[in-house]
């Protein structure tokens, strides 16, 4: 053998020319990254180290951010339809000819009728913006895209604690024991999840995953429970069942932090003293004293002259014996010992292993506590228990549950990122006051204290194009998106006249019954004229929507562009921090030979000026703000609270400050983002520790520039309101046809109850339930036009569980026919074992149109992907009371997507899924046969 | 393994050419001169061919000098060597009695030497790859150099001692098929041992690691039904041994019949060649579930 | 050359938790794009918007479900990349030398002006580490980012191939796996790191951690019954307990 010798190597070669750094956009995570340049163009893509949401680390997405940026789905100018709807056929227009003709349908409706122009944005992460902007023209009708997201997660969150799972709190990774995570394989939080789990893998603590479905954070817990989809809420109740009856519960944080004591009326409305303090028995002076006074210690159960504690008639209810683990067992698909050993868990890690840190803070009685005590059991749920029926409820359960074990804003607990938490009270009602030629009287979107609040005129019709904020769904505070289109085609309750939409693909995948949206929005009058007017829609790519849409406004990749990440909006803080950021074009916006593109919200904010919107033009008319960018620096919400909250006044000044004309200078050199953190004494507690609540009022996170201290909310005041009037009380009455439904869905304390689809069907006929989640490498992405990630989900299988594989007698390559009530597809089957015996799954949004996205027409997402959303309706199977009730949550409207019911029967192998809906023509480049990205610097 | 043309000519083609090498160094036609001549012609033809058949399957071809340089450590870099030094070796040969009517034998036998190392050294290649258990077994150089020996004794015309080595090549073949379709569960390697996950259960494959194809599955997990493969054997062994030795044993081999015996042998190597490509299972087919 | 050094300085490689990885494919996307600018030719990718894209990856994530009889199944997820073996069969096959092992570090580099793109040290790894790249005809491998972790032009702290640098749950550790004093040493003396197809022969520098067993198939009511053991009866029972609670406070 010879000697062996290593060619010499340059161990050290120059990564690039210069890093830029930005936030990403390719989910709503919003790291922080590097992008590093070589010869002006983008070369590599890191994490940045010093970012507080992500600390250096970045997903699958995030690393493909080069092909997404060099996508030949990207749009390069405006354009005009030239073919009928859904064609693909377009010609390209100048920015002024867009914006003109954008100008010349906007214009005549807002001096008329505002209510006309419907606008509706789907991933959008400037909705304090839009929704200004939508407020300024003065239609009611905006919203984004929560009300088929999550909702009924946000909703109870808000309504509960005062803030929601989502991004908007965490779990204490540093100290939690047990975590329990329920129906998310991914979330909005994919990195600080995924970083989360790694330090609690790290430090030994235990992860319980309760999910239908074994896959992405499920399939690394240390327990799986394959619960049947749309019982989670059984399961939980029976979990509380259990802690009540072993006397597991933390008494003391009740008493301090949650409305457990508050005294009841005859009504079930709180007890209030003259100053309109909730009332709550104080057994040392045997009086009803107002909550927040210092010294009283309180009741927890018993009648005082006709007043109840809200906790007294919690564990009643909660003790019954159909809460028993026993009698919810079957049903959730959990043996009851099973369920026993969890309850034990959480007790044990709650109350056996205690997390005290030494840290003096003062709560809003006025009381020094010299420590903080922490439960260390923590949650997280998103989609999968929300996006049912009853899932505004299960949420609640959840948020009960938490509170019962004294863990929300504790050591070891689930904590808040700031401005979060905050009541109800200190959010908006929501508005629908419309003026002709004038602003909206209000913010749209908001939490409804009462029926008082509700959207409706006085006949009962809906304000809102989407009917959120009726009895439908009187607390639907995201809007329902997924209703618009709907609506606007059968014009109820009134048409539109231009239906504007941005970044949400709702001719495909956001929509459920996919193919009827299609028919809806290419569906004519007799005269041959569109249902639906006019179309204007907004993205920087080439999707399905697209095809579908009159005027087409070019929006940048989100290299090329400029935002905020604000606090007005959904920040990006850590619970022991505050924060927010930018993006800033860290390369040009170049569509060589086009017309070019122009980020979203710079368009509006220049369509604005030509309808001579108030606050976007000045007096004489001028423009107040030539681009987004300016309004970022320049716009003021309050006197000196604006977008940004960093570097504000002489660029030292945080939360509140004059404009400072180097803000995003000042970004960018820090990384571009900004961060502050909490005083070590505001750390925990937040809703009740005064030490934060003077900080954030400083901060300027509340409308009253005050602490806001309140307690969480076991017991949902608003909501006995709605409830009350479904029983007959009050001046505000519901209309017949839904007074039961709303006696049981606006129930003041969490119950369960079966989802609605099922009960609507013969479950024999359609045994089986339907999901859909998005892959970790695509989720809330736009990833099927990206080169490297279409190469890891190109096509979806529908996975089928052992059982039914079995069952109906599946071999390796079969097909299989799935039905609901309203639909049909024919679809590859995958077998898995990890599985709820009783369900089927699949990715969602794999599927894709043929010439969608600038993908070849044979692309396998055309042939061999799918969307589920054929099977689901957006109303629910008729009953035979004439009625089609909405195929949603009853108290937010949170379309009910996971309830899906089905049947599945083998078929043969095909060359194409069905059903087929046809071809769009590319209207952008195509891409090359071979790509060799980098090749120039090897 | 995928099947590519390119090796399968290459082994096929060069196998023959130096089996016809063999006899052509150790018993060189008597009449010398234009026939030798041809045999050498045809000889130094399919192994020339074959050698340029298997750089078609090269990358960067015109770096395959490069290959030479490794004959210490690399079956496959011997195997370009000793083919060289053969194809010179034998070429000189040949020339010799060609073209001046010398007949070196110490040559021609240095020749077969060289060819049947050669033909060795092509087995190695495939026999030292522990990641394909139905390679590695000693059958593998031995059927190869039987091939190269069988059809080299047909295309020379050593017609007794072709119809024993094709008794030998289809005991052989046979033995190897037996052998070989043990040899992967009998490597130990199972997606259990694949994957470490054995002591959790019994593994399968849910999702592949992408969605669309790569060059392993391409290369390394070429499927082939039991069916199919029984049939296609049935076929090679008829084909290359079976109709040969029935022609050789009953009929007189002239003309006709030697052409039949050699095309239906070669016919038949052929498919060998095809199966013993097509139904190498790489181990790395454990990691896409393709060796359930 | 392509004989394997007697020993080498260092043994550098990769420690990958298989209980901590969420199958999130950051390392895969990672990987291909500071590669595909990187150490010899890029990463190329094949009908790239077409019917079937396929390009050079040099690092995978498989996903496996395991099952027992009478016990949940449970799912996977599983990073592959070149192994960087000791005994690397991919490096003695190489008829030009153009495959190598370091001996500073023990990296199974290819050095691509001498490969042929002969395919056969694709054939003589288990692991399907190596990668003909379709465009350049030159084999591609894990170079365990050799130009990352020396580079003076990178932050000394992110000096770790670019998997482990982002990988988002932290289940891809970096080291020398020969000195017992490092962290991956450690890990894997802790966590019984094990190698993948031990029966080849290779000695994988790399390792797997496996799964910590599951608590799902042992329910042990027997330990924490005490917790759940009735300290009330009915809600009257539960009352009473629940004024004594109030009154510890």
């Amino acid at each position: 053998m010879t000697e062996h010798i290593s060619p010499p190597l340059d161990l050290s070669p120059p990564v690039s020319d210069e890093i830029r750094q930005t936030t990403c956009y390719m989910c709503a995570c919003r790291c922080g990254i590097n992008v590093h340049l070589k010869d002006g163009k983008v070369k590599y893509i890191e994490g940045n180290k010093a970012h507080p949401v992500n600390r250096g680390v970045l997903c699958a997405k995030g690393s493909a951010g080069i092909m997404q940026h060099t996508a030949p789905s990207r749009l390069r100018a405006p354009m005009k339809r030239t073919g009928p709807r859904g064609s693909g056929e377009f010609e390209e227009i100048t920015w002024e000819e867009a914006l003109t003709l954008a100008a010349d349908w906007l214009g005549p409706i807002r001096e008329s009728a505002p209510q006309k122009l419907a606008f509706f944005t789907g991933r959008d992460q400037s909705q304090s913006f839009t929704g200004w902007w939508a407020q300024q023209f003065g239609t009611p009708n905006y919203a984004a895209h929560g009300g088929f997201c999550s909702v009924n997660m946000a909703a109870a969150g808000i309504y509960t604690l005062g803030g929601a799972f989502w991004e908007f709190g965490a779990p204490d990774w540093e100290r939690t024991k047990l975590f329990m995570i329920f129906g998310v394989a991914e979330d909005h939080d994919s990195n600080p999840i995924k970083m989360g789990l790694g330090r609690l893998k790290e430090r030994g603590a235990k992860v319980i995953g309760v999910n239908p479905v074994r896959s992405g954070y499920n399939a690394i817990a240390d327990e799986w429970v394959g619960i049947t989809p749309g019982t989670d809420g059984l399961f939980i109740l029976a979990l509380v069942h259990e802690l009540l009856k072993a006397g597991k519960i933390d008494v003391d944080y009740l008493c301090r932090t949650t409305n457990a004591p508050v005294l009841l009326d005859a009504d079930g409305m709180f007890a209030r003293d003259a100053d309109g303090k909730e009332l709550v028995w104080d057994r040392v002076t045997n009086s009803a004293q107002p909550f927040d006074k210092q010294g009283v210690k309180p009741a927890l159960h018993g009648d005082f002259d006709g007043l109840t504690p809200v906790f007294g008639k919690l564990a009643e209810r909660y003790l019954s014996d159909d809460y028993a683990p026993e009698a919810v067992a079957e049903q959730c698909g959990i043996p009851s010992d099973t369920i026993k050993r969890l309850a034990a868990e959480l007790a044990q890690a709650a109350f056996e292993e205690e997390v005290v840190i030494d840290q003096p803070w003062t709560d809003f009685r006025g009381n020094r506590h010299d420590k903080m005590v922490g439960r260390p059991v923590s949650f997280h749920a998103m989609r999968g228990i929300s996006a049912h029926s009853n899932g505004f409820q299960t949420c609640r359960a959840l948020h009960m549950l938490q509170l019962l074990l004294g863990s929300v804003e504790v050591p070891g607990g689930f904590r808040f990122k700031p401005p979060y938490p905050k009541p109800v009270h200190a959010h908006p009602k929501p508005h629908a006051g419309v003026t002709p030629g004038k602003p909206l009287d209000g913010p749209h979107l908001g939490y409804p204290r009462g029926p008082e609040d509700l959207l409706i005129h006085d006949d009962g019709t809906a304000r809102r194009i989407d009917k959120a904020f009726t009895w439908d769904a009187p607390m639907s505070a995201h809007g329902m998106m997924h209703m618009v289109i709907s609506n606007a085609h059968a014009g109820d309750p009134y048409p539109v006249d231009v239906l504007f939409l941005y970044m949400a693909n709702m001719a495909w995948n956001s929509s459920m019954n996919t193919k009827g949206v299609m028919e809806m929005l290419t569906d004519t009058n007799e005269d041959g004229s569109y249902r639906i007017p006019k179309i204007i829609y907004s993205d920087a790519y080439s999707s399905e929507m697209v095809a579908y849409a009159d005027l087409i406004l070019p929006d940048t990749t989100y290299l090329e562009r400029h935002d905020c990440i604000s606090l007005l909006d959904r920040p990006i803080c850590e619970p022991e921090a505050v924060a927010d950021s930018i993006r800033w074009p860290v390369v040009e916006p170049e569509r060589p030979g086009h017309e070019g593109v122009r980020g979203f919200q710079t368009a509006l904010i220049q369509l604005g000026v030509k309808l001579g919107l108030p606050g976007m033009v000045d007096a004489d008319g001028n423009a107040i703000y030539k681009d987004y960018a300016d309004y970022i620096v320049n716009h003021q919400r309050r006197p000196g609270i604006g977008p940004l909250a960093g570097f504000r006044g002489d660029g030292t000044e945080s939360g509140r400050g004059a404009p400072n004309p180097n803000q995003i200078e000042a970004y960018k050199q820090n990384g571009g983002f900004w961060v502050e953190h909490l005083p070590e004494a505001a750390q925990f507690c937040k809703n009740v520790n005064m030490d934060y609540q003077q900080w954030a009022a400083d901060m300027g996170f509340y409308p009253s520039d005050k602490p806001e201290p309140y307690l969480f909310q076991l017991y949902v005041e608003p909501m006995r309101k709605f409830q009350m009037a479904a029983e007959g009380k009050g001046d505000h009455q519901p209309p017949e046809h839904l007074r039961e439904r709303l006696k049981i869905a606006m129930d003041p304390l969490p119950l369960w109850y079966a989802p609605y689809e099922e009960t609507r069907i013969d479950v024999a006929d359609f045994p089986l339930h339907a999901l859909t989640q998005r892959p970790m490498a695509m989720y809330h992405s736009w990833g099927s036009q990206n080169a490297w990630l279409r190469q890891i989900h190109g096509r979806n299988p529908l996975y089928v569980s052992g059982d039914i594989w079995q069952e109906h007698g599946f071999k390796d390559g079969d097909w299989a026919t799935l039905t609901s009530h309203h639909g049909e597809i024919t679809v590859p089957v995958v077998r898995m074992d990890a599985l709820n015996p009783k369900t089927v799954w699949t990715w969602n949004a794999i599927g894709k149109r043929k010439g969608a996205w600038a993908l070849e027409p044979d692309a396998q997402e055309a042939t061999k992907g799918f969307l589920l959303n054929h099977l689901i309706h957006e109303l629910l199977p008729a009953k035979g009371d004439g009625l089609r009730w909405s195929n949603s949550d009853p108290v937010t409207g949170q379309a009910a997507w996971y309830d899906l019911r089905v049947r599945i029967a083998r078929a043969a192998p095909r060359p194409q899924t069905a059903p087929d809906t046809g071809a769009q023509k590319n209207p952008v480049a195509t891409g090359p046969d071979e790509l060799e990205y980098g090749k120039e610097w090897t | 393994m995928h099947p590519a043309v390119s090796i399968i000519l290459f082994t096929a083609l060069s196998g023959l050419g130096f089996g016809l090498m063999v006899f052509l160094g150790i018993d060189p036609p008597a009449k010398g001169g234009w026939v030798m001549a041809v045999f050498a012609a045809l000889a130094l033809g399919l192994s020339t061919v074959g050698l340029l058949a298997s750089t078609l399957h090269l990358g960067h071809p015109e770096r395959a000098v490069k290959a030479f340089s490794q004959w210490r450590s690399s079956w496959l870099s011997r195997e370009g060597v000793v083919a060289v030094a053969t194809l010179v070796t034998f070429g000189l040969y040949a020339t010799l009695i060609v073209l001046f009517g010398v007949t070196v034998p110490l040559l021609g036998w240095l020749s077969a030497v060289l060819a049947l190392i050669t033909v060795y050294c092509t087995a190695m290649i495939y026999t030292q790859l522990k990641t394909v258990p139905r390679w590695r077994q000693p059958l593998t150089p031995v059927l190869f150099l039987l091939f190269a020996l069988t059809g080299g004794a047909l295309l020379s015309g050593h017609v007794t001692l072709s119809l024993w080595l094709l008794a030998a090549l289809g005991i052989a073949q046979v033995a190897a098929w037996v052998q070989g379709d043990k040899a992967l569960a009998a490597s130990g390697s199972t997606m259990e041992s694949a994957t470490g996950l054995g002591p959790l259960g019994k593994v399968r494959l849910l999702e592949p690691p992408h969605t669309g194809s790569n060059y392993l599955m391409r290369e390394m997990i070429h499927k082939i039904g039991r069916k199919h493969s029984q049939k296609l054997r049935i076929i090679a062994l008829v084909l290359m041994v079976g109709l040969p030795l029935l022609l050789g044993l009953t009929v007189e081999v002239k003309h006709l019949a030697a052409a039949v015996i050699v095309l239906s042998h070669v016919a038949g190597l052929f498919v060998a060649r095809w199966l013993f490509f097509a139904e190498a299972e790489h181990v790395v087919g454990l990691y896409y579930g393709a060796r359930g | 050359m392509t004989s394997l050094p007697q020993s080498t300085e260092k043994s550098l490689g990769l420690v990958i938790d298989l209980d901590t990885c969420v199958g999130c494919h950051a390392c895969v996307v990672s990987c291909k794009e500071w590669n595909t600018g990187a150490y010899g030719a890029p990463l190329s990718d094949q009908d790239p918007y077409g019917a079937d894209p396929s390009g050079t990856f040099l690092n995978r994530v498989h996903t496996f479900e395991v099952k027992q009889p009478e016990k949940p199944a449970q799912v996977v997820h599983f990073p592959k990349s070149c192994l960087h073996c000791t005994d690397a069969p991919c490096v003695t096959v190489c008829p030009t030398g153009a495959s190598y092992k370091r001996v500073e570090d023990g990296i199974v580099l290819v050095n691509e002006s001498d490969c042929i793109g002969c395919g056969l040290c694709a054939w003589a790894c288990p692991y399907g580490a190596r990668e003909m790249d379709q465009a350049e005809k030159v084999m591609k491998k894990c170079t365990l980012c050799v130009d990352r972790i020396y580079n003076d032009n990178i932050p000394e702290e992110d000096r770790v191939p670019s998997c482990v640098r982002t990988c988002p749950a932290g289940a891809r550790h970096f080291g020398d796996l020969s000195d017992p004093e490092s962290g991956v040493f450690k890990l894997v003396e802790e966590r019984g790191g094990m190698d993948l197809m031990p029966e080849q022969g290779t000695k994988p520098v790399n390792k797997y951690l496996p799964p910590r067993p599951k608590t799902d198939t042992a329910p042990d009511l027997d330990v924490l019954g005490p917790l759940l053991a009735e300290s009330t009866e009915g809600a009257g029972g539960f009352f009473g307990w629940l004024d004594r609670a109030l009154d510890r406070i």
